[in-house]
């Protein structure tokens, strides 16, 4: 580290890089151990939420797949999971077309007023989400749509927008103009440009924003608080209410679950933002 | 357009000003873009921009009384508010009282003139039962032989209050102040203040957060952006893992974690730190909502700090050695302030989403931890009181809307995704 290499001989310099290495290990620690330490409980044997005395002696005895099975079997944890999934990949699919339409717009020089609009397309993820839960929810009974599939469609699709906007407008940054231009000079209408030139280009910032929308989705619980009635569950509200209400390790197994579908997600990404060179924002 | 842009404009463009022209180009590439914008704003407007509207609308239009007693209302309009109304709002109000009671309207109305003057419900209910089968006056003494709290001007006070359509009162009670009859505008007594010290609260917790990610975040985003390429990576991946897992599984670890009987007391016991019956607390409080939301939003912190340290060569540190700095003049004269962007972005953005946030709190902060967000939800989901969720809500909105002008001026809000 070329920035902290020691003045000669500096007894105080060692010292204070050690400390520093050590201040971020114990940071590093703060930010990993917890997710770590919810992955060997969801195998205790018992309704603990702890490690009993058996797990540390690494007896086979005192792991098992009980919360798993209990998971598998429970018919609301099946139906969240279904909830979860249409609402999410709906939910995705609005928002980056819709999304990846607007961000072209926006990133055209001719585009009028365009930091408002941007500001407006934004808004959805800098307001407190209380906020945006507590209105939708007036709104959205009041034209017959709470308490129901589409509605909440529609509103984690305005959550998840602002990630598309965001991906997709940044990965147009580094889009190369002259390439359009070569297109249609050479015959190609706008359609046609946009499919066989510049969407292959930016596919992989489209992709990322999707996946950041789907994300917003499949974690969101305070829309769906407000909103979904119990046919409408999703999986972060079946948390929510096993977190509140029983706690059983049975949510650890699903939180076990989440953390693998988390690192798939994060790997997608990061796979994604290498492909595309000119790395677009990191959410 | 001014008129040196204009001609500008013109001399760019051609001669005739035909279809082939620069600004002719120039309107078709503005329509273009017009026309892929317009979807999504109008989504978002219907789905995202009109439901806010219609809750800002809310916290200070409430019509539920207005459209129940528009007479009695009328009349009390002419009542100088002293002494008591004339028999005509007694009659109007007997009316209308029972015509609430037949349309099942009373309990709403009687819950809103409740909330300005306690006893309201039960007097309101009590008295439109009592008017069943009267049909004949004075009906001042029929009311006050009914309930003397109608010989009360308070009351009828209350009720010209609550009928107002557009109201502050909402806004008023959410930094506790009220308005008396008298029109004047005085603060909640002492036991009913409960709002701004709450807010208080949320913005000290949210500056408490946003420091200890602070104080936690710059070493390791220094690490990080200094690291050779494979280690940095690695280290990066620490920082996106809990970025990207659930927010209520990381909430549910902190709860595992924290517990009277979880990991953390458990080793302490097994270690001899702590007695068995001595186990800390260190969740369902403020702690335990600070702690939890400082591992959620510190991410937010790490990244924006990281990509503006990547940028700063390391030779400028060397440099700063060369020229005789110790390690600490030199970081504090001349990497410090070159971080101070990041510095800035990050702690706006922790400190906005720490502001707004809701779940955290809720489910490890128990009673003490509680933010603005959980009132906004209580008012919401248990008094049902909307208008107050409604004022509160915007007021957070328009914090947040400071904050996040502040954040376009300091950053710009297209990085705003932690570029």
């Amino acid at each position: 580290m070329s920035v902290l290499t020691p003045a000669a001989g500096s007894r105080h310099v060692a010292l204070g890089r050690y400390a520093y290495l050590t201040f971020c290990a114990l940071v590093f620690l703060f930010l990993v151990a917890p997710i770590l330490v919810i992955v060997p409980l969801s195998f205790n044997a018992e309704p603990y939420f702890t490690f009993t005395e058996g797990m540390l002696r690494f007896d086979a005895e005192a792991y098992s797949l009980r919360w798993y099975r209990e998971i598998v079997e429970n018919e609301e944890w099946r139906r969240s999971l279904v909830n979860s999934l249409t609402i999410g990949t709906s939910a995705t699919v609005l928002a980056t077309v819709l999304g990846t339409l607007a961000a072209l717009g926006l990133s055209n020089s001719h585009m009028p007023a365009r930091r408002l609009v941007t500001g407006l397309l934004i808004s959805p993820m800098v307001t407190p989400v209380i906020i945006s839960a507590a209105g939708m929810f007036f709104f959205y009974s009041s034209v017959g749509l709470g308490q129901t599939h589409l509605g909440l469609i529609l509103a984690h699709t305005a959550l998840g927008i602002p990630f598309v906007v965001i991906t997709v407008t940044a990965t147009l940054a580094g889009f190369d103009r002259n390439l359009t231009r070569a297109a249609a000079s050479l015959g190609a209408g706008p359609v046609r440009t946009f499919r066989k030139v510049q969407l292959p280009l930016i596919a992989p910032g489209v992709l990322s924003g999707g996946l950041f929308a789907f994300a917003t989705s499949f974690d969101e619980v305070v829309v769906v608080l407000f909103m979904a009635g119990v046919e409408q569950r999703t999986i972060p509200r079946q948390m929510w209410a096993g977190i509140r209400e029983q706690i059983s390790p049975a949510i650890l197994a699903v939180a076990t679950f989440l953390i693998g579908f988390a690192v798939l997600l994060l790997l997608a990404v990061e796979w994604l933002r290498r492909r595309n060179g000119s790395a677009p924002p990191r959410r | 357009m001014s008129r040196s842009a204009r001609a500008r404009r013109l001399s760019r463009s051609s001669p005739s000003g035909g279809p082939g022209s620069a600004r002719a180009l120039a309107d078709r590439e503005r329509l273009r873009a017009v026309v892929l914008v317009v979807p999504l704003l109008l989504f978002i407007g219907i789905t995202f921009l009109a439901p806010l509207g219609m809750m800002l609308l809310r916290s200070v239009h409430d019509p539920v009384v207005a459209d129940a007693l528009p007479e009695t209302l009328a009349v009390l309009g002419e009542w100088d508010g002293e002494g008591l109304p004339p028999e005509a709002a007694y009659e109007a109000l007997a009316r209308e009282l029972t015509r609430a009671r037949e349309e099942r309207t009373l309990g709403q109305v009687a819950g809103r003139v409740n909330r300005v003057e306690s006893g309201m419900r039960s007097l309101f209910t009590r008295s439109a039962r009592g008017l069943q089968g009267v049909t004949e006056g004075p009906w001042r003494e029929v009311m006050v032989e009914l309930d003397e709290a109608w010989g009360q001007p308070a009351v009828w006070n209350a009720v010209r209050a609550t009928g107002q359509r557009f109201t502050a009162r909402h806004y008023l009670n959410a930094v506790d102040m009220q308005r008396l009859p008298d029109g004047s505008v005085t603060r909640q007594p002492e036991e009913r203040r409960i709002y701004l010290a709450l807010l208080w609260r949320t913005l000290w917790v949210s500056g408490v957060i946003t420091l200890l990610c602070l104080i936690l975040g710059y070493p390791i985003a220094h690490l990080i952006a200094h690291s050779p390429p494979r280690r940095a990576n690695l280290f990066l991946l620490l920082v996106l893992v809990p970025f990207w897992t659930s927010l209520l599984v990381r909430t549910t670890a902190w709860i595992v974690l924290l517990q009277t009987q979880g990991v953390l007391n458990d080793i302490m016991v097994a270690i001899g730190l702590v007695g068995d019956d001595g186990r800390l607390t260190m969740i369902y409080n403020m702690t335990g909502t600070i702690v939890a939301m400082t591992h959620v939003l510190l991410p937010f912190m790490v990244l924006p700090l990281y990509s503006v340290m990547r940028a700063i060569p390391p030779r400028y540190m060397d440099a700063a050695a060369s020229l005789g700095a110790t390690p600490v003049q030199a970081f504090r004269r001349v990497y410090w302030p070159q971080t101070l962007p990041g510095v800035g972005a990050g702690s706006l953005l922790v400190f906005i989403l720490a502001i707004g946030y809701y779940i955290t709190p809720a489910l490890v902060g128990g009673s003490s931890g509680q933010l603005i967000s959980n009132m906004v939800a209580y008012h919401m989901q248990t008094s049902l009181n909307w208008g107050l969720a409604g004022a509160l809500g915007g007021i957070m909105l328009a914090g947040v809307f400071v904050l996040y002008v502040l954040y376009d001026r300091l950053v710009g809000i297209e990085r705003l995704s932690l570029s």
